[in-house]
């Protein structure tokens, strides 16, 4: 409430009963609300620094030469920005972005064509266990994926031959996943019905109707899917370690990190530019598909 | 004969057309490996030869005589209290703070938001690294400050809290969710408080919280089910503060230092694929399917509106 703005009576009352101090309402309030406003941004500011300092001394880290990585400093001397080539020209590091980038690019692209006609069904028809449906698909999404791990590993391996690659990870994700499929669903049932209903006026049919109409307004929860997908393969650690450890041809960004730590034990800057490398593109992702991203997490909590 | 839209039949074969590819997935991805996990649980099977019927007899090894069970089930139920119960405070104090903010709020919320997406590896060999007793930058500071940091993820009473510290940085889903849900308690509400000379911790006791419990209840369920399953920042944490050098194949004890960051998904890993006793490993993946259903019926009870039909 700024000065010019009428004080009621009330206001005023219930300003100087919880205010023990003298001089004119309006004055008090100024000045309280100067102090609420530099503690409130104090905070903030602090907690920014915690959050933000992380990056910055993996940074520094990172360009500094071997000897000095080793030591206490935090200020590098020189600038080594030789140390990202050197990253680049560690063995299998060029491998292990093609993997993320197959993995990540197919495991998306797989999840969103499968969700979409699937949570169409779940929002919009009405058909018996349409209910029960929606419990299996909510306890598919809760499951620790260990749980299922050891017989699904023993098929792929066992009967396909497929470990030693990604496809074990990929080729599920052409069936449906649980997660995305939640998702969307809540994002449809936010779709008027009239305009869906509309387009059967109009003669369209069921598959043409979702093709026509509900995609092209779905897009925002489609691109909130597709982005946490894409994220959920990146970042993934387990599903490479199930199926592509034994085989570093096959590694991803997340699984070679680690040995890369292994493999270079003191080299603490070499390793902090590779950790900076795998972050950067998700980071890029998110600046460019901010909106999308945080309408998504919303979306898991606060709608439905 | 010409098949019309309202023809019964018609519209089953069309809602099993849609569903197909889910309905594919859940048999084979999600019904069977249960089963063949269930069954797996009663056999002898070193992933070599035949397996053999043994009863009860892995489900004995699991609760009485495997060493490692106890500190694994003990460690992930501390970090399901511990972890979760700070992430849902932190994550709505920061919720508030943001919602507070007057100048940069873009520039704050941003901040706030990025270490979330730093991948859960990268996040986690960067805060080995900041947190390394030798040279990290970390205790550097500390020091610089008359205070001696601890030993971090290399001291067994430090390692989960250092565990903890890693998803604390990484709370900006939940800051996100939590601000939204604030952004939506109506306005008009603080004001009549306000009017009635409620101070601001009545505000949010009696505005506020009540029109955000569905939330929090949400990020608790949701926080126990990740917990559960907290697997990636334990391992890679312990492996890389132990220093040990690992090709793909070595088995190295699990939960480094001294099994404190040992949780039961590791323990599924390392008896299923580096000690091949597939019996035990589909117990362990049986009890946190148990544990995990449990929970999930709880949120399906409490947010029956997960399940709500469109209208």
């Amino acid at each position: 409430m700024t000065s010019t703005t009428p004080i009621t009576a009330p206001a005023v009352a219930a300003e100087r009963a919880h205010g023990s101090g003298s001089g004119p309402g309006s004055g008090r309030a100024r000045r309280k609300r100067v102090l609420h406003w530099i503690a409130v941004h104090s905070v903030a500011v602090a907690v920014a620094l915690l959050f933000v300092l992380p990056f910055v001394f993996v940074f520094l880290t990172s360009v500094m030469s071997d000897d000095q990585a080793m030591s206490g400093d935090l200020w590098p001397h020189a600038w080594h920005w030789e140390n990202y080539t050197a990253v680049f020209r560690t063995d299998g590091f060029l491998d292990w972005w093609k993997n993320s980038l197959i993995y990540a690019g197919l495991g998306t692209l797989f999840t969103v064509c499968s969700a979409i006609p699937v949570a169409y069904a779940l929002a919009r028809f009405r058909f018996r266990g349409r209910r029960t449906a929606m419990v299996l698909v909510i306890s598919t999404m809760m499951l620790p994926p260990q749980v299922i791990v050891i017989p699904m590993y023993l098929v792929w391996a066992q009967q396909f031959h497929l470990s030693g690659t990604l496809w074990p990870l990929i080729i599920p994700m052409a069936f449906g996943d649980a997660y995305s499929i939640f998702l969307l669903r809540q994002f449809l049932l936010t779709i008027p019905k009239e305009y869906i209903e509309s387009a059967k006026v109009d003669g369209c049919g069921e598959l043409r109707t979702l093709l026509r109409i509900v995609v092209p307004m779905a897009k925002p929860g489609i691109a909130a899917i597709a982005l946490f997908q894409f994220f959920y393969c990146w970042n993934d650690y387990f599903g490479p370690q199930i199926y592509a450890a034994q085989n570093p041809a096959s590694w991803t960004l997340s699984y070679g990190l680690e040995s890369f730590k292994s493999a270079h034990s003191v080299n603490w800057n070499l390793t902090m530019a590779a950790t900076l490398l795998v972050m950067a593109p998700v980071c890029l992702v998110f600046f460019f598909a901010q909106k999308a991203f945080v309408e998504g997490v919303t979306l898991t909590g606060v709608k439905g | 004969m010409a098949l019309t839209l309202s023809s019964p039949a018609r519209r089953r074969l069309r809602t099993l057309g849609f569903l197909s590819p889910w309905l594919i997935g859940f048999s084979v991805f999600f019904a069977y490996p249960l089963i063949a996990t269930v069954y797996f649980s009663f056999m002898h099977y070193n992933q070599i030869k035949a397996p053999t019927f043994v009863g009860l007899r892995n489900w004995k090894y699991v609760f009485q005589d495997m060493p490692l069970f106890g500190p694994a089930l003990w460690n992930t139920l501390w970090l399901v209290v511990v972890m979760v119960a700070l992430r849902v405070v932190f994550g709505l104090s920061l919720g508030l703070l943001v919602t507070k903010i007057k100048s940069g709020v873009g520039f704050f919320r941003t901040a706030f938001y990025l270490p979330y997406l730093a991948p859960p590896v990268a996040a986690t060999v960067a805060f080995v690294f900041l947190l390394n007793p030798a040279a990290g930058p970390v205790n550097e500071v500390l020091s610089h400050l008359g205070i001696t940091g601890p030993n971090w993820f290399n001291d067994p009473s430090w390692a989960k809290p250092s565990l903890v510290m890693l998803s604390l940085w990484g709370i900006g889903d939940l800051m996100v969710v939590f601000m939204a849900a604030l952004l939506d308690v109506p306005k008009e509400q603080y004001e009549a408080a306000e009017l009635d000379g409620a101070g601001a911790w009545a505000r949010f006791r009696y505005v506020t919280w009540p029109s955000i419990t569905p939330i929090v209840m949400f990020a608790v369920v949701t926080g126990v089910v990740q917990t559960m399953q907290y697997y990636t920042q334990a391992l890679v944490a312990g492996k890389i503060a132990s220093g040990v050098s690992i090709g793909p194949g070595s088995v190295i004890q699990p939960g480094y230092p001294d099994h404190s960051t040992l949780t039961v998904p590791q323990l599924v890993y390392s008896m299923g694929f580096q000690n091949f006793n597939t019996g035990a490993a589909c117990v362990l993946s049986l009890v946190l399917f148990a544990i995990a259903m449990a929970v999930t019926m709880l949120l399906m009870r409490k947010r029956s509106g997960l399940l709500a039909a469109e209208d």
